[in-house]
């Protein structure tokens, strides 16, 4: 067995007086990929972003619970979320590249981050995005605005700008629900090279992608985790009926 | 009752025509009479020399170039403390917070404050209370900055323009998405470097346009800088913060009201106010297309 890398241990969270995660807990492995479902409004997105705490942004969130990280409570007052957040990587439903170039969207993150060498930028700015596998495309015109690519080119541009901080962990929120098959399919395939260097959590509407790509899978509704375990399991062989109903689509 | 309803419409149709109509044709007027009273005078002589003869002949030149310095110095106060005052209305205050609400309140009724007061204001404030209080402790009672002068002039202009600037950058502030400061935060950006490279390159466009709307408006207005800065006549540039100026706006009013001969002078206040006229409508055009493009953008 495998030591957890993220421990979650009953995470509540209220936007005001709404209750919108109940008692979440889970251990999430290293180096694998593992995939959050569930319908609308069940709390998987909300639950992805409280691993980098990106609700404290929300005015009004309430958040009680434990989530360790290599054994070390982020939720606790001493932890510098600025320097949390450049561990944990993340990449959003929507592209959203700077209205910058191709090769300024990489280098944000490492330049926020002191390095001026313009040497050691390019290096990194070219391991990142062929990492992405996005260089062979972007490669001979890097100093071209990012808003000129296609939706799945930026949205791959995203996640180099995203591996280009050097995140031990990367959160997905629905990385592939606005783009086409091709481009879904190429991120797919993505993230299935990347789960060799990363810890990969990906919120997805797409059962299929979650069969597809994860290895772990957490079924969520009205904010509670009904049932998480091997992705394998999961779909063939789920033990709750609400597991299953969903997964076969009888709703959702 | 049919009927009754249709000439009700009519009218209204009417109404509406001949407002739209009534408006243009003033505009048209007015910009005919200014254009016919001020074309003959208009020559790049007028615009380049000094005035002669008691004001009756010769150029605008010192007016122009007085228009231009104060504007200047106008927009260096206003458009970086007014983008620091939309940067914590749109960033950093919470929307019901009670401080931000009093930002509000205040960047609103500044924005509906006369321009006399302005003026007034600037007079009590910068030349009898900070003037004085310059000259006392760095002059020994010297008399020097406790009288009008550009500075004091463009200081009182700047506080006028502020609530253009602070409302046209915060506007677009708020319209830099909220996906983009989410991606630079989760890239591990503390706030303000969000602020710094992310929402402020994105609202550039904005504080241009509040820039230039402030400059349109600053050269216009003559009330504020009435007992702040502004001269009837100088023979000279000036030459230092402390120097009065002349002003295109203060020309006019001078030159209609106080000249020793109106009549004589009526071509120039004509080409005066032509001129003028341009400036800001040069200006306010140039904002209307960088806001259609930030629109575009969008």
């Amino acid at each position: 067995m495998k030591e957890g890398k993220i421990k979650v241990k009953n995470i509540t969270l209220y936007y005001g007086k709404k209750m919108a995660l109940n008692s979440v807990s889970m251990d999430i492995l290293s180096k694998q990929v593992t995939a959050l479902i569930g319908p609308s409004g069940c709390g998987k997105s909300t639950f992805l972003r409280s691993l980098n705490r990106m609700n404290d942004l929300i005015p009004g969130v309430r958040i009680t619970g434990e989530i360790l990280i290599d054994d070390f409570n982020i939720y606790d007052k001493q932890v510098d979320v600025v320097n949390l957040r450049k561990k944990i990587g993340m990449v959003f439903q929507k592209s959203n590249p700077f209205a910058k170039s191709i090769f300024e969207n990489v280098a944000y993150g490492p330049k926020i981050n002191g390095i001026r060498d313009h040497k050691q930028l390019k290096e990194i700015v070219e391991t990142s995005l062929k990492r992405a596998a996005i260089w062979d495309e972007v490669k001979d015109r890097l100093h071209d605005s990012a808003l000129g690519l296609s939706g799945g080119q930026q949205q791959r541009l995203c996640i180099a700008r995203t591996l280009a901080v050097n995140p031990e962990i990367i959160l997905m929120d629905e990385p592939a629900s606005a783009l086409d098959p091709i481009s879904t399919s190429k991120i797919e395939e993505l993230i299935f090279h990347l789960k060799e260097l990363y810890t990969i959590i990906i919120v997805t509407h797409n059962m299929q992608q979650a069969a597809r790509v994860s290895d772990y899978t957490g079924f969520f509704y009205i904010g509670e985790l009904i049932e998480f375990g091997k992705t394998k399991k999961i779909f063939t062989n789920p033990e709750k009926k609400q597991t299953e109903d969903y997964i076969t689509g009888r709703f959702g | 009752m049919k009927k009754l309803n249709r000439l009700t419409g009519g009218i209204m149709v009417g109404a509406t025509a001949f407002s739209v109509v009534l408006i243009i044709a003033i505009i048209i007027v007015i910009l005919i009479v200014i254009i016919v009273g001020g074309k003959h005078q208009m020559s790049w002589k007028f615009l380049s020399t000094f005035p002669e003869d008691g004001m009756t002949k010769g150029g605008i030149f010192p007016a122009l170039f007085g228009t231009a310095l104060m504007v200047i110095i106008m927009s260096v106060a206003a458009v970086p403390f007014g983008t620091i005052t939309a940067i914590y209305l749109t960033e950093y205050a919470k929307a019901n917070s009670i401080l931000a609400k009093m930002v509000g309140f205040a960047v609103k009724t500044l924005a509906m404050v006369p321009s006399i007061i302005f003026g007034l204001f600037g007079l009590g404030f910068f030349i009898k209370f900070v003037g004085n209080g310059m000259d006392h402790v760095f002059l020994g009672g010297q008399l020097k900055w406790a009288q009008p002068n550009i500075l004091w002039a463009s200081m009182t202009m700047a506080l006028l323009t502020l609530p253009v600037v602070i409302v046209s950058v915060e506007e677009s502030m708020k319209a830099v998405p909220r996906e983009l400061r989410e991606a630079s935060l989760a890239l591990g950006a503390t706030k303000w470097q969000t602020i710094l490279k992310v929402v402020l390159p994105g609202a550039r466009s904005g504080i241009l346009t509040g820039t230039i709307l402030a400059i349109s408006l600053g050269a216009g207005e003559v009330a504020p800088i009435l007992f702040t800065g502004a001269a009837y006549y100088l023979a000279t540039l000036p030459t230092s913060v402390s120097d009065q100026f002349m002003s295109l706006g203060y020309h006019i009013y001078i030159m209609s009201t106080q000249s020793t001969n109106v009549d004589q002078t009526l071509p120039i206040q004509f080409a005066t106010t032509l001129v003028l006229l341009m400036l800001t409508f040069i200006l306010n055009f140039t904002a209307v297309i960088i806001r259609a493009r930030l629109r575009r953008a969008h």
